[in-house]
Formats: structure tokens, C-alpha cells, sequence
């Protein structure tokens, strides 16, 4: 059934890390196969955040004695690519053997960048930006957050996913939030069933767009991402979801300072939204918004057709 | 009014029959000689001034449910749980009497399936909260989410504050009422029972409704398929009235502006018949 939690700060920075851990811990019932975290920092100028793997985690158990020189020799063809472009790399970092976290400067095409990446072996691009930082792997939020080290990440806002596979694969791949290929900084988790997303998707790679995985919800982060192409704004793209997206959804996507929801039709999938003059936290169960602020709160449903965004 | 039988008559007799079906609906009854439908002959006998409280922060819905489970074996009737934290699946399946506060919010499937306790909430509740339930009452100071009483047969189910989508889907007897707003789809293939809202209601209010009937003081967004407005009577307001002021929600400027909606009878009934109103009293 997958859970998804989000949440926002209004004119201060926070824990997010931690927070959103705890938040996605308590939703681990609902989907224990994955986790996933957005978070955002405070965005750097001149500066950009490049997360990517080189391989699944089961290419690590199943990829017999090559799999270990098979990656490093991926991360040398990237690293080969990346200076080719003129990338200047400032950090580097590997929380595991297979995906890494890097922030370098570059003032070429971002969208040219990331394709020439991806076209490595094994190599996607997890999230790119200024201000995000997406980590998704297998295991509960506690597992992944302490392998990733998001405890103590000081930033404004989040959003965060746990998943129970249903129709594809148990992998990082299909694994949530997804990144809005080729914008920086936008991210997206969902908890539903996009049911023309096969007419949707072909539309949509007839158009140029790149799918990663078979995943329906990979789908509204290409939508988003062609919307906002087109001069969309966050919450005119989300109104546009709920005509033209048929199933049912609930979906949080954020960007460099924005938190947005948006529900189908008939209300499907739940969300619970609690709503201060500081602070919104948002998840599929109350209990996730608990998990941060134990004392007692209001809250409420969205309704049907509901469209939010607040700002940072 | 009289029934058929002496069956009918003495169940007339007893006020289980007060609401008035119609159309293919028909009212099947329930025999007060029958014993074993009023009581289950192994839920214990608990006694309602025998007190506790349970503190309920670090342990998981399940041994929750089991120490509730255990209290109510040692005869205690009124239980006091703290600091619920909206944990799922709280209090389900509860088939004797039983004074029940909570003091904080539930998460889904709360109150699940009982027949015959009396609850206080002082919080919020999640999704499909008192699905399934049989008689009792349930009262919840704040709001509640989608699928609210999905599915009861009987007793009261209060939510003073907003409920979310699909409320009283398919609910098959029992009153629900509603405070605040409720969202989308409510009273979705309702069967029988009432359910009223004291503000708003979302798009398709009763849609496919077999029977039974809805109660609105506010704004209707839509109506769904065969759902029709009817003359609210003055059995209709009184019967408002009373069950409005029993959990102090009647409004101030009375019953006169609420809508009545009931079924257009233009679908096909799959009602299988069951006891409109199992009980009132254990």
C-alpha cells in the first residue's frame, strides 16, 4: 500500500533528516520493502549535489566476483565523463559500494550532463541540484537513513516514501522519491495506481522523456517535469494532474523552496495534514506526523481534488 | 404501528423498529426470544464503577488489543487508554459493555467491528474508523478520515468534527452523525440506517443508495446517482432534534434547514436482508 510523508518548515531550518526518518519509520507497516528520502538543504549558488548509483544492491549479492570491479570500473567511466565535461568536483562521498553523493561546479547543460552520465553501464542519476539530496535504498527508514547518514541534515523541508512493491521490482530503481529528470531540485513520491500510465508514458517518451523503470509513479515525476518545462508553475501543474492523471493518487512533490500535495478525484489514497504557522507536516497516517510532534495536534483529510503548495 | 406476528409486534413493542423502509427494501426481524442475538455467550461480564487506566505509549496495537482484552476478563468496565498516538487497529472487535475513553487520536480501523461498548475519543480518528460496527456508541471530539463507518449495522457513531470521503459506505444500519463537512461519495451504496451531517457534503452525496436516509444542514455539492431529496417531516426534526441534543450538536437555529435525501429506488437492490436494528440495549 506504500506510505509517503512530507514535511516543511516556514522561515527556519530544522533537523530534517532525523525528522523525516522518524517520520517514515513509523510508516514502515505500510511498505517495507524500500525507503526513500528528499530532503533539502540550503541551496549553494555556483554549486550542485549529484547523487547516483552504479548498481542495484542485489547486483552486489547476484553479480558473482566481477560485480566489484564491474562497479568501480563504472564510477572510473563516469568520473571520466564528468572531467571530460569540465566538471570541477569539490566533495565526493560513497555511503555504499554502489551509489555515491558528489558536489561539484558546472555551468554547461545540465540536461546534456545528466545523459551522458546515465548512458554509463548501470548509472542513474538519483537526484541533481542545488538544494536536494535523494537517497533510496532497500530497508526501513532507520536502516537507510544510517547507512546515507541523514541524521543531523539541517534543512527546510522533505519528503519521504516507504514501499510495498506491487507491481514491479524490489530495487533502488523503482524505488521512490523520483527526481524530475532534468530539473533541479524536484522531487516526487506517490502512493496509488496511475492507470493510463502505459498511454501516458508513451506520449510522453514520443516526446523525448526518459523513463528509468516501469514504475507508475516514475510517470508523474516525467509529467511534472515536462509541465514545468513548459512554464507550469508547481501548483498549475498539480491542478492539471488531477484532469489528466486517471487512477488514484496521492502525490507530494517539492522543489528548492516548495512543499506541494495533490489528491485524485474520490479522495482514494489517504493523507493526513497537520498545518501550523511554522510548520506542515503531512503523511498517509497520522501516526508518522506523531513520530515528531508526540503532543497532541490537529489535523484533517484533505478532501477530493484537493491541490496545496506552501512555501519554505 | 403493528407488525404480522407476535414476533414483529413484540419487537414493535420493544422500539427496535423505528425506522421506516420502503421500496424493495424489506424489514426482516429480530426476535427478542432469541437470546443468543443479544448477548455473546463468551464476552465477560464487566462492571462499569471497577476502574484502570492504560498507558498504552510503547506497546504495538496488537498487545494493546490484548491487554484490553485482558482487563475486560478481569471485570473491568470503564478503562481509561493514554497516549494512543494514532496506532491502528485500537479497541477493535469489543463485544461486551464497556466505558472506553481514549485520551488522544487512533489511527485506521479504529473501533473495528464492536457490538455494544460506549467510547469517548478525545482526539482525532483515521481511516475507516468503526467499520463494521454493531451497537454502542462512539463519540470523537475531533475530526475523522475517509471511509468513516463504513459498513455498520447499529449503534451511534459522533464525529464533532469533519470527516473525510466515502463516510457510511455502504453502511447497513446503525446513525452516523457528523459536526463539521463530509468529503466525497457519502453514503455510497448505503443499505439502510441514517446518517446525518451537520455541515456540508462533498460531490455524489448518496450515490446508488439502496435506502436508508441522509440528513444535511449545510451545502450539498452534488448529488449522486438515484440519491433524491424528500419532505423532512416533523418525525424527521423531532427525531433530529433528540439524537443532535443527546451529543450536543444541535444547532442553534434548530433542524428546519437541514435536507433530507433518500434513495429513488431506481437501482438494483442488493440489501441480503439482514436485521435493520440488531439492538439497543445489552
Amino acid at each position: 500500500m506504500c506510505g509517503i510523508a512530507g514535511l516543511i518548515h516556514r522561515g527556519k531550518r530544522s533537523d530534517v533528516g532525523t525528522e523525516m526518518t522518524s517520520m517514515l519509520q513509523a510508516l514502515k507497516h505500510r511498505g517495507p520493502d524500500s525507503t526513500g528520502f528528499a530532503i533539502y538543504g540550503a541551496p549553494r549558488e555556483n554549486s550542485l549535489v549529484m547523487r547516483f548509483k552504479v548498481a542495484e544492491q542485489e547486483d552486489i549479492t547476484s553479480g558473482g566476483f566481477k560485480i566489484h570491479q564491474q562497479i568501480k570500473d563504472r564510477k572510473a567511466e563516469v568520473d571520466r565523463r564528468l572531467t571530460e565535461l569540465g566538471v570541477m568536483l569539490s566533495e565526493e562521498a560513497e555511503p555504499t559500494e554502489y551509489a555515491y553523493r558528489y558536489r561539484f561546479s558546472y555551468d554547461g547543460d545540465l540536461e546534456n550532463l545528466a545523459k551522458y552520465v546515465e548512458d554509463v553501464e548501470g548509472a542513474e542519476i538519483l537526484s541533481l541540484g542545488s538544494a536536494l539530496e535523494l537517497v533510496k535504498d532497500l530497508g526501513d527508514a532507520a536502516v537507510v537513513s544510517s547507512t546515507y547518514g541523514l541524521a543531523g541534515f539541517n534543512g527546510t523541508h522533505g519528503i519521504g516514501h516507504t514501499r510495498m512493491a506491487t507491481e514491479s521490482d524490489v530495487d533502488i530503481r523503482s524505488a521512490h522519491p523520483y527526481w524530475a529528470f532534468p530539473y533541479n531540485d524536484i522531487s516526487l513520491v506517490h502512493n496509488g495506481q496511475i492507470t493510463n500510465y502505459w498511454i501516458m508514458r508513451r506520449q510522453m517518451e514520443r516526446k523525448g522523456s526518459r523513463f528509468m523503470s516501469n514504475c507508475d509513479s516514475e510517470l508523474l515525476a516525467v509529467y511534472t517535469a515536462d509541465n514545468l518545462s513548459q512554464g507550469a508553475t508547481l501548483e498549475e501543474s498539480l491542478r492539471q494532474s488531477i484532469d489528466e492523471i486517471d487512477g488514484v493518487f496521492t502525490y507530494l512533490v517539492a522543489t528548492r523552496d516548495e512543499l506541494g500535495v495533490a489528491k485524485d478525484t474520490m479522495a482514494a489514497k489517504p493523507l493526513v495534514l497537520y498545518e501550523s504557522d511554522d510548520l506542515i507536516a503531512l503523511a498517509s497516517e497520522e501516526v508518522a506526523i506523531r513520530a515528531i510532534m508526540p503532543h497532541e495536534i490537529d489535523t484533517y483529510d484533505p478532501y477530493e481534488a484537493e491541490v496545496r503548495v506552501w512555501q519554505a | 404501528m403493528a407488525g404480522v406476528s407476535d414476533t414483529e409486534d413484540r419487537s414493535y413493542d420493544m422500539g427496535m423498529h423505528t425506522e421506516q423502509l420502503s421500496g424493495r427494501t424489506q424489514q426482516i426481524f429480530f426476535s427478542p426470544e432469541d437470546e443468543e442475538n443479544f448477548v455473546y455467550p463468551w464476552a465477560p461480564e464487566v462492571d462499569y464503577n471497577k476502574r484502570t487506566e492504560l498507558d498504552v505509549a510503547d506497546m504495538t496495537p496488537n498487545e494493546i488489543n490484548k491487554s484490553l482484552k485482558g482487563l475486560m476478563n478481569e471485570g473491568y468496565g470503564s478503562i481509561v487508554i493514554r497516549n494512543p498516538g494514532a496506532k491502528h487497529s485500537i479497541a477493535v472487535g469489543i463485544l461486551n459493555r464497556l466505558n472506553l475513553i481514549i485520551d488522544g487520536s487512533l489511527g485506521y480501523f479504529g473501533c473495528g467491528l464492536i457490538d455494544g461498548p460506549n467510547v469517548r475519543i478525545s482526539g482525532r480518528v483515521g481511516w475507516s474508523f468503526g467499520e463494521n460496527m454493531m451497537a454502542g456508541t462512539v463519540l470523537i471530539e475531533k475530526n475523522a478520515g475517509s471511509t468513516f463507518g463504513a459498513a455498520i449495522r447499529g449503534g451511534d457513531l459522533v464525529c464533532k468534527g469533519s470527516v473525510g470521503s466515502r463516510t457510511g459506505i455502504d453502511m447497513k444500519g446503525g446513525t452516523i452523525i457528523v459536526g463539521g463537512d463530509t468529503g466525497a461519495f457519502s453514503g455510497f451504496m448505503m443499505q439502510r440506517g441514517r446518517m446525518i451531517v451537520c455541515g456540508n457534503a462533498g460531490k455524489n452525496l448518496g450515490d446508488s443508495m439502496y435506502d436508508g436516509t441522509i440528513y444535511i444542514g449545510g451545502q450539498i455539492a452534488d448529488l449522486g446517482v438515484d440519491a433524491v431529496p424528500a419532505e423532512l417531516s416533523g418525525l424527521d426534526k423531532a427525531w433530529l432534534s433528540r439524537k443532535l441534543s443527546l451529543y450536543g450538536l444541535l444547532p442553534e437555529k434548530g433542524v428546519d434547514h437541514f435536507t433530507k435525501i433518500v434513495a429513488g429506488k431506481q437501482l438494483w437492490n442488493y440489501d441480503n436482508l439482514e436485521p435493520s436494528e440488531k439492538k439497543i440495549i445489552l
